[in-house]
């Protein structure tokens, strides 16, 4: 054929037509995990609930359990029947139950994987998924280079060509975390770059699919106002907060030793940070994006002294909500002398025209007083303020908060004359509410995130080089700590340890109560 | 709801502030006016279509009846906002001579800068776009499945009268439809040869459909009728084998294509409420809809033209 092939009943100005992925199938590794049941097997459902999955799209379960098809079909009704955002409906669960598959088996058994080979190429054949698998590994890393390889033994991941003569795909898809310090994640990107090429490995950092995230970009470069005044002139400093009021749970043996800084402020803070700092992007696709994002990660840099400006937490017991709860010692399963940071907090520079001056800092831990994500760009005082300092007393400085979650939206914080006779001026806050009505009917992040994997559409995701670049960041911080004792306790319910308001009191700033 | 009687548009905006005020001021964040122009029978329904559409895009909400038109004019409204609604919503009964200026008591109740929406559930004006309350809006929405009287023909007229901005549900109930069709093709590139479209007797939703085939596929599209519900089946004939997705009791449908096996896909009719969402989602003028329209009315008049003569002939 000469000229490429456009199908005539799509147009670019068509655009109440959605995008559905091709024929494909998706692999679940790790079938009983939390986050398989309530967020991928849901989302699905979703998905296919909302006309966005394939007519023949195909689910394969494969775990250590000894399943029949039926019983895997199960797991995913009951996971759907409880945790789906739109309403269960029959003929739905009809189109995806026919493309219901298990197969039980060891993450390094070979003959599992023949099975799982004979499985996927009979999908191809009853089900025209067209040789397009998708794999997601909703596994514990250490497990990743075993089924990695021998999916490559039975020549899972090199697709051949269809006979259509469309190119097969075949995609990996995985969580964090993406190793725990910089040498171990590039051992675990080799292991999948090894395998897969770059552009086939889906990192989800579920942040990154929510919609108040994908606002900051659309806010920031999408409109004149703030873009202007985005930048050291009138920002005194960037404050990134994730609190959560819950401890750990049933999560011990995942969290300890890893930590609060290793598990959410080196991705979703991170990415925040990089999103809310970085330069306009020359069109919003993935490789502009990266680009960017890469740029204003590699020019952030660290306080040199880490005593002063960072600090790290664990949480004591205490009254949160009402609930009397235990530290993070007594949690079952720690271990007494464990020194994981729970809460952790740091500053950090970013070296380029726009923020140099203006400091950002984060912090992120568990039992905190709320549970609140945000990003609050807290701006200068004025120049020169006619008002004195009595009428302004109750002024504080104006601030934009992009809050995250919950309760989804952004504030913008400023003085407002207090009626009366005499002048005076409080501050006052003007709510956009993306939560309270929008979001009802916006998708949940894991729908983006898995349509974008069978869409092959890759914005969205981190690759590589942002991984490794924030773990480049944080590995001095982590050890620094790794060698100067244990955390700071905090009372649970409270907003962190003295340390980290001390940290941010020798700057001549406070942290928002947010 | 507040009820105000034989009371004027700067009363209800009045209202309208004091009741925010009353529920603590809250944060509305609302996008858009929706005009809903409807009778007495049908206000209960369509607000409520408009409540569950509203929870994607909060609005205030204008429900308007128009009443008899004799006699002295009278403006009645029940105002209120919460109460499940994102956003505010007033419906107003015009009756006597205020009836042919509905527009004057909607215009200002708009909210300022933000689009405006006009809805009509059931009958619409043969010319929406110059209805004096029409010409407020950027968007008119009306629903030739839903009209009382001549059925048969509201879809045509309605092509006929186009303008930018005006869409109709028929073609919002399509989406599915259309988008299982291009999907079918971005899966398989075959080079279409002909068409059919199979639905019950009056179906305004397949003569759309047949004419956006008939318009991008450049090929013949046959009309056929089924006892429905809606539309049953659709036919794309190729050399190598025919593309179909029949849908037989209005929810599951089967997809076939050339070397492939049968494939159920859910397609389920969509409701009102669902159908407004979509609608308003994006307030541009909808081009693609824009060229079926036209398209549906030039078939028309190729089959009036090929009718007449014969027409002639029985009657010498």
């Amino acid at each position: 054929m000469s000229a490429p092939w456009t199908n005539p009943l799509r147009q670019e100005q068509d655009r109440r037509l959605p995008r559905i992925a091709g024929p494909c199938s998706m692999v679940l590794f790790g079938v009983t995990g939390d986050l398989s049941r309530k967020k991928v097997m849901p989302a699905i459902y979703d998905l296919a609930n909302r006309g966005f999955l394939p007519p023949g799209f195909s689910l394969v379960g494969f775990a250590r359990r000894d399943w029949a098809d039926q019983d895997f079909a199960q797991i995913v009704h009951d996971a759907v029947r409880e945790h789906s955002r739109t309403e269960f409906r029959e003929e739905v669960w009809k189109q995806l139950a026919e493309g219901f598959r298990f197969v039980p088996g060891e993450f390094g058994d070979e003959q599992a994987f023949k099975t799982l080979r004979r499985t996927l190429d009979e999908l191809d054949e009853a089900r025209g998924t067209g040789g397009n698998h998708a794999f997601y590994l909703s596994i514990p890393p250490k497990f990743f280079g075993s089924v990695v390889e021998s999916l490559q033994q039975v020549g899972l991941t090199a697709p051949e060509k269809q006979a259509s003569g469309l190119p097969a795909w075949r995609r990996v898809v995985v969580e964090k975390p993406f190793g725990h310090d910089l040498a171990s994640a590039r051992e675990l990107n080799a292991v999948l770059d090894g395998v897969f090429d770059p552009e086939s490995v889906f990192r989800i950092d579920h942040y990154l699919g929510k919609e108040t995230v994908q606002n900051i970009l659309a806010m920031r470069f999408a409109n004149n106002l703030f873009e202007p005044i985005w930048n050291a002139h009138y920002v005194d400093h960037v404050q990134i907060t994730m609190a959560e009021d819950i401890g750990i749970g049933s999560r011990a043996g995942y969290y300890d030793g890893i930590g609060a800084t290793r598990d959410v402020i080196q991705n979703h803070l991170m990415q925040l940070l990089a999103l809310t700092a970085m330069e306009e992007p020359v069109a919003f696709d993935a490789a502009s994006l990266r680009v960017e994002k890469q740029k204003v990660l590699s020019s952030l840099k660290l306080p040199t002294r880490l005593d002063l400006h960072t600090s790290r937490g664990q949480y004591a017991p205490g009254w949160a909500g009402g609930e009397k709860v235990v530290g993070y010692l007594d949690e079952a399963d720690i271990p007494r002398t464990s020194a994981t940071d729970t809460f952790g907090a740091i500053k950090l520079e970013v070296e380029n025209r726009r923020w140099a001056g203006a400091p950002f800092y984060l912090r992120a831990g568990k039992r905190l007083g709320r549970r609140v994500t945000e990003v609050a760009v807290v701006f200068k005082k004025p120049p020169h303020q006619p008002f004195d300092a009595v009428q302004t007393e109750d002024l504080t400085n104006n601030a934009l908060v992009i809050r995250v979650q919950p309760d989804e939206g952004v504030t913008i914080r400023f003085g407002s004359k207090v009626p009366g006779t005499g002048m005076e001026i409080r501050d006052v806050n003007m709510d956009f509410a993306y939560g309270g009505t929008f979001t009802e009917a916006s998708p949940e992040a894991y729908e983006k995130l898995i349509l974008d994997v069978l869409l092959g559409d890759p914005p969205l995701f981190p690759q590589h080089e942002e991984v490794e670049l924030s773990w480049k960041l944080l590995d001095p911080v982590l050890d620094y700590w790794a060698g100067h004792g244990k955390p700071d306790p905090y009372e649970s319910g409270s907003w962190g340890p003295q340390s980290a308001h001390d940290m941010m009191a020798r700057d001549g700033r406070v942290w928002r109560r947010p | 709801m507040i009820e105000l009687s034989e009371t004027t548009s700067s009363a209800i905006a009045a209202e309208f502030v004091a009741e925010r005020a009353r529920h603590g001021s809250p944060a509305m964040g609302m996008v858009m006016t929706m005009v809903i122009l409807v009778d007495e029978d049908s206000a209960h329904q369509a607000l409520d279509d408009a409540r569950r559409a509203s929870h994607e895009h909060p609005a205030r909400v204008l429900g308007v009846i128009i009443g008899d038109g004799r006699g002295k004019g009278r403006v009645d409204a029940q105002i209120g906002i919460g109460d499940a609604w994102g956003g505010e919503v007033a419906l107003i009964r015009l009756s006597g001579e205020v009836t042919k200026h509905a527009d004057s008591v909607v215009m200002p109740l708009l909210l300022p800068d933000s689009p405006v929406v006009v809805w009509w559930p059931n009958d619409h004006p043969v010319d929406p776009a110059s209805d004096p309350v029409g010409l407020l809006a950027q968007r008119r929405i009306t629903d030739a499945a839903s009209v009382r009287t001549g059925k048969a023909n509201a879809l045509r007229r309605l092509c006929a009268a186009y303008a930018p901005g005006t869409t109709d549900l028929a073609w919002t109930r399509l989406t599915p439809w259309r988008a299982l069709l291009a999907a079918a093709l971005d899966q398989q590139p075959l080079k279409v040869r002909g068409a059919v479209v199979t639905a019950e007797k009056v179906s305004p939703s397949a003569d759309l459909l047949a004419a956006w085939l008939a318009d991008r596929l450049k090929v013949k599209v046959t009309r056929e009728t089924s006892p429905g519900p809606g539309i049953t089946s659709v036919v794309l004939q190729s050399k190598e084998g025919p593309v179909e997705i029949e849908r037989l009791d209005g929810r599951l449908a089967t997809f076939r294509s050339p070397d492939n096996p049968d494939r159920p896909v859910a397609l389920k009719r969509r409701d009102v409420p669902d159908l407004l969402a979509e609608e308003l989602r994006r307030l541009d003028e909808d081009d693609v809809y824009a060229a079926t329209a036209k398209k549906l009315v030039a078939q028309y008049g190729r089959t009036q033209q090929r009718r007449t003569p014969s027409r002639k002939a029985t009657a010498s």
